[in-house]
């Protein structure tokens, strides 16, 4: 038999070929048990002792990707298919997303740990789609009202423009959070007012009161440590903060007609390759081990796991705000069409102006 | 940019001068040209069209939602009225910090041109310009720890006369006035500055040798002949004042809403570009307009420098 050079090499190169493929194919085979996770950074998932932990449980290996904006975040999902397994979805957003398809029903049997989620949160509407549930509830917050500790509480939000506050009122800079509060105010839909002159007209009301209109944490916290203001429209999560961090005399009532509140779930997209093991993921993440260690050494929002709030201390500063009762009265804010959006920005500046006249 | 640079300034050194002949004049203009028009054409006029586009558009063009044109974004003034009010509000303010910036600069620059000579006048200027190196932010703030109730100004108000009451004035607009005048009285006192170095002392000398009392060298003499740098200063303060919007947030609180917050707004909150965009132009074309009715001052200002 006379080999040619060229044989050889052929040879040569089915064998590498051969090679290269057995290998790929056990490297598959590994990769099997490694999940993509989409969320902002910093937000819980890629604390690094947990995915250590997590990791040494269930040989399942997490890598991050990261998004700065919610429709950055449904863009992702819509231009890579097959590359996320779990993903962190604002409730607000998880019937569009389930809409289009980008998401897919959860399977409650592969997630034991959701028995402990607190019902008013498991089976919220923003979560289903078709009778079906798109999302694991995650962590939660209130925004409502905070007042100088010792002061009388207030039971409503009518306390904004109580004249015993006199110019020592500061609310949040944010159109849909004003809305929210004139349309609680006048026993509203807060995520669908039908009265938008009744709420500009409450709004209103409270201007003899109104102090300040802050829009950042810290410009919250500088402004009340300085004495600026007593009654504030303030979220409960910066309320923990402020106290735990800054020591200041804060203390969050939630008034009897509810927070305002926003919910964080974990989801599973639709093309994910590795479902079960996002479903673990998402198991451990609403595991209370895992909450109560995020809480405490790092700082963490409400978890949506009653089981896992029971577990922090009863004088934990984060169960103390977040009193599981709030969730009945609190109401989620829901996805809003761009029209509705607009006028409730044009009815927030109309009110900031007048405010300012 | 920079390669087009180096090559033209290459046909122009000893090496090049036998091809020199073979570059036209008119080449090399356009090549030496070429670095700061591309620069105002992509920094500025670019951005500035593609807005001017924005603004005509039902909804900020990202997303799936399909876009319309319309002129819906400036009948907004028609729509809400309440926004005719913030723009007076916005020109008030405009108004006033230009009038403060000008006085204090005028006289600060006067100050530093004719009570001072050589080296600490060099000294001086430089003073005057380093607080501008800090940040903005920075300076705003601090002025929220000075003129809140309890703050440094009631600190001293106190020291100098204990038992008063408070004087602070943060959260209202005088304080934004004031936060504004900080942030652009250097521009006014550089510009005044280098319009009253260049009046010659004789011209001075001359008036008092004459008789001239003081407020007459003021009036007659050297407003007049600083009025270029009077106005071109006025010019740099009252355009970035009417679009301002850190500093009516931060210093005004409740009374802080200007037509520059109330874009800020359209763009960061909102998410209503075309809205902001209209809102912009509309401004733009009142600062065109006041400046159209003042042209025939202007000129007079620029005719006086050739």
């Amino acid at each position: 038999m006379n080999t040619t050079r060229r044989q050889t090499l052929g040879l040569i190169g089915a064998g590498a070929l051969a090679a290269a493929t057995s290998s790929l194919l056990s490297r598959q085979a590994r990769a099997a048990t490694k999940i993509t996770v989409l969320n902002w950074q910093g937000y819980g998932t890629d604390e690094a002792w947990a995915l250590k932990a997590f990791t040494e449980k269930t040989g399942i290996e997490v890598v991050h990707d990261y998004f700065s904006s919610e429709p950055e975040m449904l863009t992702k999902l819509r231009t890579n298919p097959g590359v996320y397994d779990v993903v962190l979805i604002n409730s607000a957003r998880s019937q569009q997303a389930a809409s289009e398809g980008l998401i897919s029903p959860i399977d409650f049997s592969k997630v034991p740990n959701a028995t402990g989620l607190s019902p008013e949160l498991k089976n919220h509407a923003n979560l289903q789609l078709d009778g079906k549930t798109n999302g694991v509830s995650w962590v939660w917050g209130i925004t409502s009202l905070a007042i100088t500790e010792g002061s009388p509480k207030p039971d409503s939000y009518a306390a904004l423009g109580d004249p015993a506050h006199k110019g020592r009122v500061a609310l949040f800079d944010d159109a849909v959070t004003g809305v929210a509060i004139g349309a609680l105010l006048s026993g509203q839909d807060m995520n669908n007012p039908k009265d938008l002159a009744v709420v500009t007209e409450k709004l209103k009301a409270f201007k003899p009161n109104i102090k300040l209109l802050w829009s950042s944490e810290d410009e919250w916290n500088k402004a009340f440590a300085a004495k600026e203001f007593d009654l504030s429209i303030f979220w409960s999560g910066a309320a923990v903060r402020s106290k735990r961090n800054s020591k200041l005399p804060v203390e969050f009532v939630v008034p009897k007609e509810g927070g305002i509140g926003w919910l964080d779930s974990l989801s599973v997209p639709a093309t994910s390759t590795n479902p079960d093991a996002g479903l673990a993921f998402i198991n451990y993440m609403i595991d209370p081990d895992f909450y109560f260690q995020w809480a405490t050494k790092v700082g963490a929002p409400a978890s949506a796991n009653a089981a896992a709030m029971e577990k922090l201390p009863a004088d934990d500063l984060n169960r103390v705000i977040h009193k599981p009762e709030y969730l009945k009265t609190m109401t989620i804010q829901s996805a809003l069409p761009d029209d509705r959006r607009e006028a409730f920005n044009n009815l927030w500046q109309e009110v900031k102006a007048f405010y300012a006249a | 940019m920079q390669p087009e640079a180096v090559s033209a300034s290459t046909t122009r050194g000893p090496e090049g001068s036998r091809a020199r002949p073979g570059i036209p004049g008119w080449l090399a203009t356009l090549v030496l040209l070429l670095p700061t028009y591309g620069w105002l054409f992509i920094a500025v006029l670019l951005p500035l069209c593609t807005m001017f586009v924005f603004s005509f558009m039902n909804a900020t063009p990202m997303g799936k939602a399909p876009i319309v044109f319309t002129l819906r974004q400036y009948q907004v003034f028609s729509t809400q009225p309440y926004l005719l009010g913030i723009a007076w509000t916005s020109l008030l303010m405009g108004f006033w910090t230009t009038f403060a910036c000008a006085v204090l600069g005028f006289f600060a620059a006067l100050a530093l041109a004719r009570a001072t000579i050589g080296r600490t006048r060099e000294t001086l200027l430089i003073l005057i310009l380093l607080p501008f190196w800090t940040n903005g932010l920075v300076r705003i703030f601090s002025w929220t720890m000075v003129l809140r109730e309890g703050g440094f100004l009631d600190d001293v108000l106190h020291w100098v006369w204990p038992g008063a009451g408070s004087i602070g004035f943060l959260y209202t607009r005088s304080a934004i006035v004031v936060g504004l005048v900080h942030g652009y009285l250097p521009y006014m006192i550089l510009t005044c500055y280098i319009a009253l170095v260049t009046i010659d002392d004789a011209i001075i000398e001359a008036a008092a040798s004459l008789g001239a009392r003081w407020w007459t060298i003021l009036f007659r003499i050297l407003i007049p002949m600083a009025a270029p740098g009077l106005i071109s200063g006025a010019v740099l303060t009252f355009v970035p004042v009417l679009g301002s919007f850190m500093e009516p947030r931060i210093l005004g609180g409740r009374v802080g809403v200007t037509m520059g917050t109330v874009i800020e707004d359209q763009f960061t909150q909102a998410f209503n570009w075309p809205l902001g965009a209209a809102l912009s132009f509309t401004m733009l074309a009142v600062v065109l307009a006041i400046f159209a009715t003042f042209s025939g001052v202007l000129r007079r200002g620029s005719g006086a420098v050739a």
